[in-house]
């Protein structure tokens, strides 16, 4: 089994009319055996900007929760004054896994922001941090395949925020439902210029 | 063939490892003590490479004294637990610590508290957790019979339950095993259950 699929995870997100969406599964395992069901994967970067990350879970943390993207966000905030851009910050993850090049965090980031005229952005890297943008939506975990599969048939361009929650959450409990590693519940993120609406999805918990 | 497992009730949180001493087919001692008491009410119980064991448990024991001395005060439960993983991730790439931990405590404001922590540093707070190959029975029998709200009396069935379970289970299943609780009135050992007592040639 690879590394990245140790303790299984799935991460989606989606553009709306001037909002995004951003989900991650629940489940924290150790290869077959389920450790908690309530594993936070999406970190708040700032009211605009969120990351998720997949992958190895103590990368997960190093990253998101302890060090290096929350703490130089901050940094940046006290030195600018101001918050990140999404694109500057996907740039910044990028750089930081790229510093680990020849020993790196083993995960994959998802990167959904607001930016300039609260125009939404999302990207993707791989663990070394070779950017992915893309326009429509962007996935990524143990369940990244099923959900290429379930984004592409459910995505519609211009979604507003209810109908943007209803097909993400559809896509990642679809999805998860067909990886034995990723599941147990669902937690939805959907920003729009105003507000952050946090909801926990309960699909099959198995 | 380490057994570590814990749960979290109602105001106290109580953890159970076997006190076997192996070394590949010789059992060197039965009532070796993996749960260590960190502090006045916080323990923790741990499992894996025996010189890793001891020496990263005592290496966290000194240093949430030593925070102590230079603070004044104690570190929380949680404070604890992200240290220990700090350290654990700090030398994941360098030279790491084969150790799995269970950190249980008690705090003024947020009660009891039990942290899962396995070697590769993945921290995550839990009302009921196990290592080793005993977490195949323990997990699913507290998972069936586990409530929120436990009692003391309560848990300790639930934890004999699991040793039990263990006992019939496991091929090779340890023969004792220790239980120690944390709560508001401190850290301290709770229970023994042995099956075999170290027996010396002189009274045999």
């Amino acid at each position: 089994m690879s590394i990245f699929q140790y303790n299984g995870s799935a991460v989606v997100a989606m553009v709306g009319k001037n909002c995004f969406a951003i989900a991650s599964d629940r489940r924290l395992g150790v290869q077959l055996q389920t450790i908690a069901t309530d594993f936070q994967r999406i970190s708040k970067i700032h009211d605009h900007l969120f990351i998720g990350l997949s992958g190895l879970a103590t990368d997960v943390q190093t990253l998101e929760g302890y060090q290096r993207l929350v703490f130089r966000h901050k940094l940046y905030q006290l030195r600018e004054e101001r918050d990140m851009k999404p694109e500057t910050f996907a740039s910044l993850v990028s750089a930081i896994l790229y510093e680990k090049r020849f020993g790196p965090y083993l995960c994959q980031p998802v990167i959904a922001g607001l930016g300039e005229d609260d125009k939404p952005f999302i990207c993707t890297m791989d663990s070394i941090g070779a950017k992915e943008l893309a326009k429509d939506f962007v996935v990524s975990g143990t369940a990244s395949e099923s959900l290429y599969g379930a984004s592409e048939a459910m995505y519609k361009p211009d979604m507003e925020a209810d109908e943007l929650f209803e097909t993400i959450s559809q896509a990642l409990l679809s999805s998860v439902d067909r990886d034995c590693l990723s599941g147990w519940g669902g937690h939805v993120y959907v920003v729009t210029p105003n507000e952050i609406k946090e909801r926990i999805l309960k699909g099959r918990m198995d | 063939m380490e057994c570590v497992f814990g749960l979290v009730g109602n105001g106290f949180a109580i953890v159970a490892a076997d006190t076997s001493a192996v070394h590949s087919i010789l059992v060197h001692k039965n009532n070796e003590d993996k749960i260590m008491v960190l502090d006045s009410h916080k323990l923790i119980a741990a499992s894996g490479e025996p010189g890793d064991r001891v020496q990263f448990t005592e290496y966290v024991q000194k240093n949430v004294s030593l925070y102590q001395f230079r603070n004044g005060i104690p570190l929380t439960t949680a404070a604890a637990a992200n240290f220990t993983r700090g350290e654990l991730a700090t030398a994941l790439r360098k030279n790491p610590y084969s150790v799995n931990i269970l950190m249980a405590g008690y705090d003024k404001e947020a009660g009891a508290s039990l942290y899962y922590i396995d070697y590769i540093a993945t921290l995550h707070k839990v009302d009921k957790g196990a290592f080793g190959y005993g977490s195949y029975f323990s997990l699913s029998t507290m998972d069936r019979h586990y409530r929120s709200d436990m009692s003391v009396e309560e848990a300790i069935e639930l934890v004999d339950k699991c040793i039990l379970e263990i006992r019939s289970r496991l091929v090779i299943a340890p023969p004792n095993f220790v239980i120690k609780i944390v709560d508001k009135d401190g850290a301290r050992e709770h229970a023994w259950r042995q099956s075999v007592q170290d027996v010396t040639t002189a009274s045999v």
